[in-house]
């Protein structure tokens, strides 16, 4: 069984966004870039599902700049097989629509007949939350979102989903999409001579252009800003001082 | 322009705190159809049809609606797409399971978690955990999106929109639902309670972690956490407020025992009062807290549990 693992280069979870002073989106210069950590925990899952004999094969993609040759090489290094960069983009700001990143996942599907997408259920940085739904959409497929636990049976996967009111579990026949969340599993780092053995592992470069499909935005920026900035407030030495201030200052309780 | 508004409905009952808030959300964009997709549903499509500005109510009643699983309803609402110029969903974990499907199938890009209706084409929303906001014009004839409620007023129940039963889709069989996992709570619901006490890592356990829930209790609000706290086990998956729980902006917010990691501040910072509990007088939270206190939590929470 082959799965599928898109896996995107977004700005560092711990680094401090800026946005820039023309508003036309946040400053990705020389700041620190990683995979979205949603993406490792579906690499790590194939990763494990693999190791349990589940899996034969782990082909990760991603979608942007050619820098994400990085991002496959570290999914490469945790323990993935092979790996496809789609080159869809030159400029590090361009953010490639959740559309159209289905519609070239869409297909990667057909190219490589995956039994099972694993992705991760939001970027960082765009925090749309739909590439999976969309990609399980335009193929027909099932789709069991925000996943917390992940069981393989015959021709079907077995899910826990992380919902509003708790937990909800649903089987989905495959082939399926699933979308990963936080609490899926810890995923592992990729030791020295693992990073050494990713670097000869197979990395091909294929085009929007070359797989037909039309990636032009739908959202047109207009602007990015700041978010209305808090400040601190005081520091009340107890209990009681507290409680006053919540009664008489703010008047909440 | 017209509003088709999937409701949020949960094992048959309409959540009429969301679905009201998005009413508002979207009420400039013209006449608002409001579908109700559920199990045994028709109370919900009753409620539903009281919210001012509201012009009809569309009741999908039926077995294959009851638990929100993605390919019936998106199958659904793409059928009645046609009409409507925009589709709208108050951000819940279940209309983000189900709106992008729905708007792949229509060809459209999703708008997630608009904050802010500019014009029937522009919209707000926020990036990189709340720490921009982006602006955006969608240029899709259609447009689909989820809308955050927290920073809208709930609609009034003043109206009486009349009901129309539809027809069931035919079963896509893709999917099967097994079981739900919920906790039944008297507590108030976290996205819209006008109190919530939470708490972080430095709660230190399951048990220790009911010193939280007597505060929540005495002040009759809902219970939050940092993700720290659901993964070490102290609390359940559904009480995750930030980046990727839920968000909520009520009166007083009250972290105990949270750093303030950014991807923490992005559920709460929208909350009108903050207050910081933290032994750490160095933590972020401070920095967006409105009353602070340096103190070990399991002295002063529990104090004020008892002097509220
Ligand atoms: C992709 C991604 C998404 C994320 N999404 C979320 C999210 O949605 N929500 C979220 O919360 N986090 C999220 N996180 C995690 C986030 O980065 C932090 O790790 C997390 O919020 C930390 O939780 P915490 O503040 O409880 O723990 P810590 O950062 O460990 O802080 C514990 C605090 O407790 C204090 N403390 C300890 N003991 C006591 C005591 N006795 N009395 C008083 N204070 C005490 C300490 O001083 C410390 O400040 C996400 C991370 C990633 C990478």
């Amino acid at each position: 069984m082959r799965v599928l693992v898109p896996v995107k280069r977004v700005i560092d979870y711990n680094v401090k966004v800026r946005v820039k002073s023309d508003g036309s989106g946040v400053d990705l210069s020389n700041v620190k870039m990683s995979m979205n950590p949603f993406d490792e925990i579906a690499v790590e899952e194939a990763i494990r599902l693999k190791e349990a004999g589940k899996v034969t094969e782990i082909v990760v993609v991603s979608i942007g700049v050619k820098q994400a040759q990085e991002t496959l090489r570290t999914a490469l290094a945790m323990g993935a097989d092979r790996a496809i960069l789609i080159e869809a983009s030159a400029d590090v700001h361009n953010d490639i629509e959740p559309l159209s990143v289905a519609k070239l996942l869409a297909k990667i599907v057909a190219q490589e007949n995956p039994d099972l997408v694993l992705c991760g259920k939001q970027a960082i940085d765009n925090d749309m939350n739909a590439t999976g739904q969309m990609l399980s959409a335009l193929l027909g497929w099932s789709q069991a979102t925000f996943a917390s636990e992940v069981a393989l049976e015959d021709g079907a996967a077995v899910v826990t989903r992380e919902v509003d009111g708790g937990l909800q579990k649903i089987k989905v026949k495959l082939p399926a999409i699933v979308s990963v969340d936080l609490r899926l599993n810890e995923p592992r780092y990729a030791t020295l001579p693992s990073i050494m053995k990713a670097k000869k592992k197979p990395l091909t470069i294929q085009t929007p252009e070359e797989l037909g499909v039309e990636i032009t935005p739908r959202h047109e920026l207009i602007s990015t800003s700041e978010p209305p900035q808090r400040s601190a407030g005081v520091i009340v030495k107890d209990v009681n001082e507290l409680i006053a201030k919540l009664k008489d200052e703010a008047g909440v309780i | 322009m017209s509003v088709l508004l999937l409701a949020e409905i949960t094992n048959g009952a309409l959540s009429l705190d969301q679905t009201a808030k998005a009413v508002t959300a979207v009420q400039a964009l013209g006449d608002i159809t409001i579908l109700c997709a559920g199990n045994a549903c028709s109370d919900a499509a009753a409620m539903a049809a009281t919210l001012a500005g509201v012009s009809k109510v569309l009741c999908a009643d039926d077995i294959l609606y009851g638990n929100d699983l993605a390919e019936p309803v998106a199958a659904l609402v793409v059928a009645l797409a046609d009409s409507f110029s925009h589709i709208v969903a108050p951000a819940t974990a279940s209309a983000k399971n189900i709106l992008p499907r729905v708007s792949a199938l229509l060809d459209v890009m999703v708008i997630s978690d608009v904050t802010e209706v500019v014009d029937p084409e522009t919209f707000d929303r926020p990036i990189y955990a709340g720490n921009a906001i982006q602006r955006i014009k969608s240029l899709d004839t259609q447009k689909v999106l989820t809308v955050r409620t927290a920073g809208f007023s709930a609609a009034a129940q003043t109206s009486s929109a009349p009901i129309e039963n539809l027809a069931v889709a035919q079963d896509p069989g893709l999917s099967t639902w097994i079981e739900d996992k919920v906790q039944q709570s008297d507590r108030p619901e976290l996205t819209s309670a006008k109190i919530v006490v939470s708490g972080g890592r430095g709660v230190g356990s399951l048990e220790h972690f009911k010193i939280i829930e007597a505060l929540a209790d005495k002040l009759d609000a809902a219970v939050g956490a940092s993700r720290a706290a659901v993964d070490s086990g102290y609390a359940p998956n559904d009480w995750q407020v930030g980046q990727t729980g839920k968000v909520v902006a009520p009166e007083l917010y009250i972290a105990a025992g949270i750093s303030g990691a950014i991807q923490h501040l992005a559920g709460m910072k929208d909350s009108k009062i903050i207050v910081a509990i933290n032994k750490d007088e160095d933590a972020p939270i401070f920095q967006v807290a409105d009353y602070g206190l340096v103190a070990d939590l399991f002295d002063v929470v529990p104090a004020l549990t008892e002097a509220v």
